[in-house]
């Protein structure tokens, strides 16, 4: 392991620990208003200072991570389970099927995501539901396109062959011999599409689209610095950045480790 | 790939040439076809879809359109309005008028703006176009510039730290880079303003508009830069590996000229790729630095006439960006199958 994978580790370790532990101990909630504490500037009391209805920023932060992480989670198995059953599907029946489903998977992937999301959250408004839904729906086509792939690659394979020469139906091959072994690649996919939807969230939720403003997620807190911070109030932004920027980070600089676990691919591609 | 040329033959070599231009020029029409043709069903069904998801949407359009009013205003008042706005329709009738009007060049008019759409989209485009334009030509003059620079010493010191900058900046999402260069140059700094176009509603001027451009093109190209660059830095590391550099240097050409001549050309091809793959991440930046900035152009409409429901605007500003992004990755392959002899056209 080197040092860098090391440092991502330990950071994404000490997020998650004061994500669980902090909203746990504080004694403190953090959607209760009190507006004669608002905005005040850190200090021992409110180690992150607070935001403009005196919620204490250090206690909503560490809500937000788990809200934030939650729906990234939900978001990357959705779409990695979306793209598993469309490059499935591609690669097992091939031919004219493959050919359809990749053209779609192109004309999806050439669509701007965001756009897309911004779209569908629009229309089912703050719900977790269609933040999820939104994410999962543009985001599998990387997925798709990586078990194709090794799905054209395993269908050369004897073990295949012998299966279909033994008598297995195309059914059985499919579940029995090609999921278990696209298997590997779906879970690094899971993890590198983490930090894309902590950012899709993010992103849909600052726009007014995610969650409700009092429900704490990065997103959401990274809106209310957007007003707060022409009143001067920097800690409501700086704070909040940090962690996401920290989390996205180190998701993405694990994921690629662990990929390279798996897949030995060229240096030069691991540094990113 | 491609056929043998055979070189003592100078006669042959030049059919066999012109005969592999040929069938390059075939293979790149045929491309163009093909993804025109795939442009026509694209569109249908993000339209069709956009006016079914519209349908079964919780949200009533009108609370979009009378804001605070809406509570104020009587429930014989607000039928007559659905009447009147047309929301009274079935989805797929308003969907084929939709359609109808766009064919016939009547893109209909917008709730939000009060105004036609053609009229919003003629006042907003250019100054997307100016902000992304300028945006993207930075990214890529500094993504050119120094990707080559650290790609030729990879390893190196500027390599090391470049390479890291890249990563850092790939983490931020472009909203937060946006609210931390007003937090840093126009808040804390003073330098630039906050947002906008001109200052205090006056009439915007050359060197106020460029002012006011400042930050929100930096913020955009900023978010560009770490994929172009770390993409042409890999080409160009590569590149130096390649046998045809080795017979460069063994043939005494001067080192200048070996990255000028075999080296930066080896890395266009991609590069150019990446910029194509990457148009839609520009939009999505776009989209953003416009909305945060209040700049004054379409892809910051995109957040109004989605927080609205005002599909008319929607649906055309929808169409339009996927039409635009695809049209420009379809430039960008056709311009890759042009600079690098070794890739055919295929897709």
């Amino acid at each position: 392991m080197d040092r860098r994978t090391a440092i991502a580790g330990v950071a994404l370790a000490a997020l998650t620990v004061y994500a669980v532990a902090v909203p746990m101990f504080a004694g403190v909630d953090d959607r209760v208003v009190d507006f004669s504490s608002a905005r005040l500037a850190p200090s021992a009391q409110h180690p992150f200072g607070t935001d403009s209805a005196g919620r204490d920023l250090f206690v909503r932060s560490a809500s937000a991570i788990g809200t934030s992480l939650l729906i990234a989670v939900a978001c990357a198995a959705l779409a990695t389970v979306l793209g598993c059953v469309v490059g499935l599907a591609a690669g097992v029946w091939g031919g004219r099927v493959d050919r359809i489903v990749m053209r779609s998977t192109d004309a999806v992937n050439a669509l701007p995501h965001l756009l897309l999301g911004i779209v569908i959250v629009a229309m089912f408004r703050g719900s977790v539901v269609a933040i999820v839904a939104s994410i999962a729906l543009t985001h599998w086509t990387q997925v798709a396109r990586i078990v194709r792939s090794e799905i054209l690659r395993l269908r050369e394979r004897e073990f295949v062959d012998a299966a279909i020469l033994a008598g297995a139906s195309r059914f059985h091959v499919a579940t029995r011999h090609f999921v278990p072994a696209v298997l590997p690649q779906a879970m690094i996919a899971v993890v590198l599409l983490l930090p894309h939807a902590v950012w899709h969230e993010s992103t849909l939720s600052f726009l007014g689209f995610g969650l409700p403003p009092h429900e704490p997620s990065l997103g959401t807190l990274l809106e209310e610095a957007r007003s707060s911070l022409l009143l001067g109030s920097w800690w409501t932004l700086v704070f909040p950045a940090a962690i996401l920027v920290v989390a996205t980070l180190s998701v993405a600089v694990l994921g690629s480790a662990l990929r390279a676990r798996v897949t030995p691919v060229r240096p030069s591609e691991l540094r990113l | 790939m491609g056929s043998v040329v055979v070189v003592a033959d100078v006669d042959s070599r030049v059919v066999t040439v012109d005969r592999q231009a040929d069938t390059k020029s075939r293979g790149i029409a045929a491309m163009v076809r093909r993804r025109l043709m795939l442009l026509v069903p694209v569109c249908g069904v993000v339209s069709l879809g956009l006016f079914a998801a519209a349908a079964v949407s919780p949200f009533d359009p009108l609370v979009g359109y009378l804001g605070t009013r809406y509570t104020t205003t009587t429930e014989a008042d607000k039928a007559s309005m659905t009447v009147a706005l047309g929301l009274d329709r079935p989805w797929f009738v308003a969907y084929w008028q939709w359609l109808q009007g766009v064919v016939t060049g009547d893109l209909g008019q917008s709730r939000y703006y009060g105004q036609p759409v053609s009229q919003v989209l003629a006042e907003r485009i250019p100054w997307t176009m100016l902000l992304a334009g300028v945006a993207l030509s930075a990214a890529i003059a500094i993504a050119f510039t120094v990707g080559i620079a650290s790609g030729i010493r990879a390893g190196g010191r500027l390599d090391r730290f470049v390479a890291a900058a890249c990563v850092t900046v790939q983490g931020v999402p472009p909203f937060v880079l946006s609210l931390a260069a007003i937090a840093v140059f126009a808040l804390g700094l003073g330098w630039l303003p906050v947002a906008g176009l001109s200052d205090g509603g006056s009439d915007p001027t050359l060197g106020g508009v460029l002012r006011h451009l400042l930050l929100p093109a930096s913020v955009l190209a900023l978010s560009q830069v770490p994929w172009l660059l770390l993409s042409v830095r890999e080409s160009i590391a590569s590149a130096r590996g390649e046998d045809f550099v080795a017979g460069a240097v063994a043939r005494g050409i001067p080192t200048a000229q070996i990255t000028r001549r075999h080296i930066v050309p080896a890395a266009l091809a991609p590069f150019v790729n990446v910029v194509g793959v990457r148009l839609p991440e520009l939009v999505v930046g776009a989209v953003l630095v416009e909305e945060i900035f209040g700049w004054p152009g379409v892809a910051g409409s995109v957040v109004q006439s989605a927080r609205d429901l005002d599909m008319p605007l929607l649906a055309v500003l929808t169409l339009g960006t996927t039409v635009a992004v695809m049209l420009g990755s379809l430039l960008a392959d056709v311009l890759v199958v042009r600079l690098d002899p070794r890739v055919r056209a295929d897709g």
